[in-house]
């Protein structure tokens, strides 16, 4: 004790005493506070673990070690579970070529790797979270409501029926025909490729749910007229006359001139 | 064989009727004698001379069944409050011409059969007069005395994009909104005026509340009134001036060769007409066209992509699409000249040039006959280059209008497609011209060759020393005709500097400009074989066909005979066959 008793007054022991205090105030707060989350903690923990590993495998070489991006990717600090489970669950990610845009396709990974890497990726920073149930529960919006929505934001780029259409140098708007909810929700928080974000500041999640629901329906509308020739407007409709109904107007045409001789 | 229908004499029960019928009417209307003129009056007979009729025929579907959209459609901007069937705008606020539209489409009995009867016969109405307006071009039927009914066919065609235009606008769609909004800029771009006309059409700032009233008018009382004089205007000219035939045995400049109005051709055009009708009920039920309710409600802050208009507007959107942004400032003014040499000075050159191209023509050539009979496409290389070359120009501008959904539907950069066409609009009609000028000038080779040494049979002849020749046949009488009445026109002479008197000519430059364009119109054309030419080139057929007569004796007889050189010298035969042998290797 004489060790101490000598040192009592000396200036470091004022500083040394209160990082001890406060060490020993955040061990206890710790010890009570992770009692309860504990579980669940290591499940998500495992899940974080599986998909950095998925992810050093997949994504690192173009989006960096760290996820902090690469000449060829890119950061993915911030981008938000969403987002990486719209590109990956859409197959758009990982890339299959280098190109003016990702493509989509069959996805390469399963639902649990994507949930995965999804997790992984909001580790590394908070960001938009994957959609909930509730959030994607469109059956009480007004579809009426959710077309004028539509007509104002997204029909410039996808189209006034959601075929899509063409944006500058090769990208596009992608068509919307086959789009999930999931996916219309998360393109809209977290706005891929060069769609702009529609954040709930500027897009309400009650908006969101109508413009879902007209999409949805859209989707399921049948063609009242006839066969739809694809729903692109005058540009088909101006090559059905000059094709089919040209061909079928010549030949009768001809077949009455010939019959005459 | 320009005939009448032989009178009947009236003997059955139905014939007597008729005739009371006849007779009733003439005594009150002195009609007999007109009917009897010109029921009997002579048509000539093509397939390409009813492209016309489509056009006819389109027109007056387009009239029944626009009579009935009449009945329900509401010109009027008015905003109401969408509640009819069509669930997906139920409560959205829109204009009466729109909300009036869904109603035809979903709430009217058969409105939608109609709207869309109406729509497709539009379409195939302005279709069938370009390709008309093909025939009559490449067959050179506006040439004198016809130059005003191609005038007409001009104000027609214009009068048709009015039309179409008008129509398409009033539904008061998303769709059509925007095609609206361009026509403004296009108004707004006319330098000096541009501002005001815009005020002008649109009765104030845009979109304001008068344009579907002012456009319904035009849609239906002034333009589809004009097209109506203008159609009777350009049928009695048919009818006055006769219809033009396609050169053939016992055609002339001076007869028409067919039938009768009555009966063949009032058989052939009316059936041909429920033809028509019927194709465009079939697709009007079974093919969507304008599904404005998919487009939403126009309003002037909203855009759809994929914006295009009904396809004979496309080549304006397409030179729109395609020019590059060129802008310049003229006393604090902009002039935008992105927007107003394609939208206006490109479409007025090539109107102009197509209305006054008859006139052109007659100048350059110094043609002053009149022309009943066709001219093969082939016997006019230049016109029928310059024709092609306006095709492919249009058809670029065309593709350019819809440039985005081709960058969408084929994985293209949509900068791409722009440059490609920009560049292939000038590089790609000069090259049509050429290649198609060539071509003709190839078939006018081979029908000279044709008329002097017959077809070639595709039948190989071995004679009897070991020579192969092809033997050719004499032409039928019809091929011969149509062949034969290529008409060789001479350049026109150059000018002299001064008369006897040596007096300068006054026109001299002029004149010299005009030879050396007829020079380029007919110079390089293959003149038609003399008629010594041909009588030697017959002698020598003459010979060919005696060559036959032994193969055929060779077929009863005993074959082997032949090659044990019994008839290797039969009379007749010729001892070398030049024409064939001159490139093959003789045979001994």
């Amino acid at each position: 004790m004489k060790f101490l008793a000598a040192r009592r007054r000396s200036p470091i022991v004022a500083s040394s005493l209160l990082i001890l205090a406060l060490g020993a105030t955040g061990a206890v707060y710790a010890a009570v506070a992770s009692v309860q989350p504990a579980v669940a903690a290591v499940g998500a923990q495992t899940q974080v673990e599986d998909g950095k590993k998925l992810y050093l495998e997949g994504c690192s070489s173009c989006h960096g070690m760290q996820g902090q991006g690469a000449g060829t990717g890119p950061t993915l600090i911030g981008v938000g579970a969403a987002s990486v489970d719209f590109q990956v669950s859409s197959g758009r990610m990982p890339l299959a070529a280098p190109g003016a845009q990702a493509v989509a396709k069959d996805p390469s990974y399963t639902p649990e790797e994507v949930a995965a890497l999804s997790a992984y990726v909001a580790s590394l920073a908070p960001g938009p979270a994957i959609p909930t149930a509730e959030q994607l529960d469109f059956a009480d919006a007004d579809v009426a409501e959710g077309g004028v929505l539509y007509r104002v934001n997204c029909a410039q780029c996808h189209q006034a029926a959601g075929q899509g259409g063409a944006l500058t140098q090769g990208k596009y708007a992608p068509s919307l025909m086959e789009a999930t909810p999931k996916e219309m929700y998360e393109a809209m928080i977290t706005g891929p490729q060069s769609m702009p974000v529609f954040a709930d500041s500027t897009l309400p999640e009650q908006d969101k749910k109508a413009i879902m629901a007209y999409i949805t329906a859209m989707q399921e509308a049948s063609s009242p007229g006839g066969l739809s020739l694809g729903r692109l407007g005058p540009v088909t409709e101006g090559l059905f006359v000059w094709t089919a109904v040209a061909a079928a107007l010549v030949g009768a045409a001809v077949w009455i001139g010939i019959k005459a001789r | 064989m320009s005939t009448k229908a032989p009178a009947v004499p009236g003997s059955s029960p139905v014939d007597k009727a008729g005739g009371a019928a006849a007779t009733f009417v003439d005594q009150r209307l002195g009609s007999n004698r007109f009917l009897a003129r010109n029921l009997g009056k002579v048509f000539p007979d093509h397939w390409s001379f009813m492209l016309g009729e489509i056009v006819l025929y389109s027109f007056i579907v387009i009239l029944l069944t626009g009579t009935y959209l009449t009945l329900f459609f509401k010109p009027s901007m008015v905003e109401v409050v969408y509640d009819g069937s069509y669930v997906p705008l139920k409560g959205v606020q829109m204009s009466e011409a729109y909300a009036s539209t869904l109603d035809i489409s979903f709430d009217v009995r058969g409105g939608l059969l109609i709207r869309q009867m109406h729509h497709w016969a539009a379409l195939i109405f302005v279709a069938a007069m370009a390709v008309h307006a093909f025939r009559v071009f490449f067959t050179g039927a506006y040439r004198k005395p016809r130059e005003f009914n191609w005038l007409v066919g001009v104000v027609l065609l214009t009068l048709a994009l009015a039309a179409g235009f008008t129509g398409y606008s009033l539904p008061d769609d998303l769709l059509s909104g925007t095609g609206l909004q361009i026509i403004r800029g296009i108004l707004q771009a006319i330098p000096v005026v541009g501002t005001w006309a815009a005020f002008l059409v649109f009765g104030g700032e845009y979109p304001g509340t008068d344009i579907i009233s002012r456009l319904y008018s035009a849609h239906i009382l002034l333009v589809p009134g004009l097209i109506l004089a203008m159609v009777t205007v350009h049928l009695i000219m048919v009818w006055t001036q006769k219809h033009t035939q396609f050169p053939g045995p016992g055609r002339t400049n001076d007869n028409v060769v067919g039938y009768p109005l009555m009966p063949v051709y009032m058989a052939k055009a009316g059936g041909f007409f429920f033809v028509v009708f019927g194709i465009i009920a079939l697709i009007g039920g079974l093919a969507t066209i304008n599904p404005i309710w998919i487009f939403g409600p126009y309003t002037p802050d909203q855009v759809t992509a994929g914006t295009q208009p009904d396809w004979y507007i496309g080549w304006l959107d397409g030179a729109l699409r395609l020019m590059p942004n060129v802008e310049s400032v003229v006393f604090g003014y902009t002039i935008s000249w992105n927007v107003f040499i394609p939208s206006v000075v490109i479409p007025g050159i090539l109107f102009t040039g197509m209305a006054l191209y008859p006139f052109i023509e007659a100048w350059v050539t110094g043609d002053k006959r009149e022309h009943n009979l066709l001219e093969r496409p082939r016997n006019a290389p230049v016109r029928t280059g310059i024709g092609v070359m306006a095709i492919v120009f249009y058809g670029l501008l065309w593709i350019g209008g819809g440039n985005d959904l081709i960058a969408t539907a084929f994985n293209l950069s949509i900068n791409s497609i722009s440059w490609t066409l920009r560049i292939s609009l000038i590089v790609l009609p000069p090259i049509a011209f050429y290649v198609t000028k060539r071509i003709c000038l190839g078939l006018q080779r081979r029908d000279r060759e044709k008329l002097l040494h017959g077809y070639e049979s595709g039948r190989i002849l071995r004679l009897p020393h070991g020579e192969f020749i092809e033997v050719h046949e004499p032409l039928t009488v019809k091929e011969k005709a149509v062949i034969m009445s290529k008409v060789d026109h001479a350049p026109l002479p150059l000018p002299e500097k001064a008369d006897a008197d040596g007096v300068r000519n006054k026109w001299y430059r002029v004149k010299r400009l005009q030879s050396r364009l007829s020079g380029f119109f007919y110079g390089a054309n293959i003149p038609r074989p003399t008629d010594a030419e041909i009588e030697a080139a017959q002698h020598h057929a003459g010979q060919d066909a005696a060559l036959e007569a032994p193969l055929h004796a060779y077929e009863d007889a005993d074959q082997i005979q032949a090659f044990h050189g019994g008839v290797l010298h039969h009379p007749g035969m010729p001892a070398t066959n030049a024409e064939q042998a001159s490139g093959s290797p003789s045979g001994h």
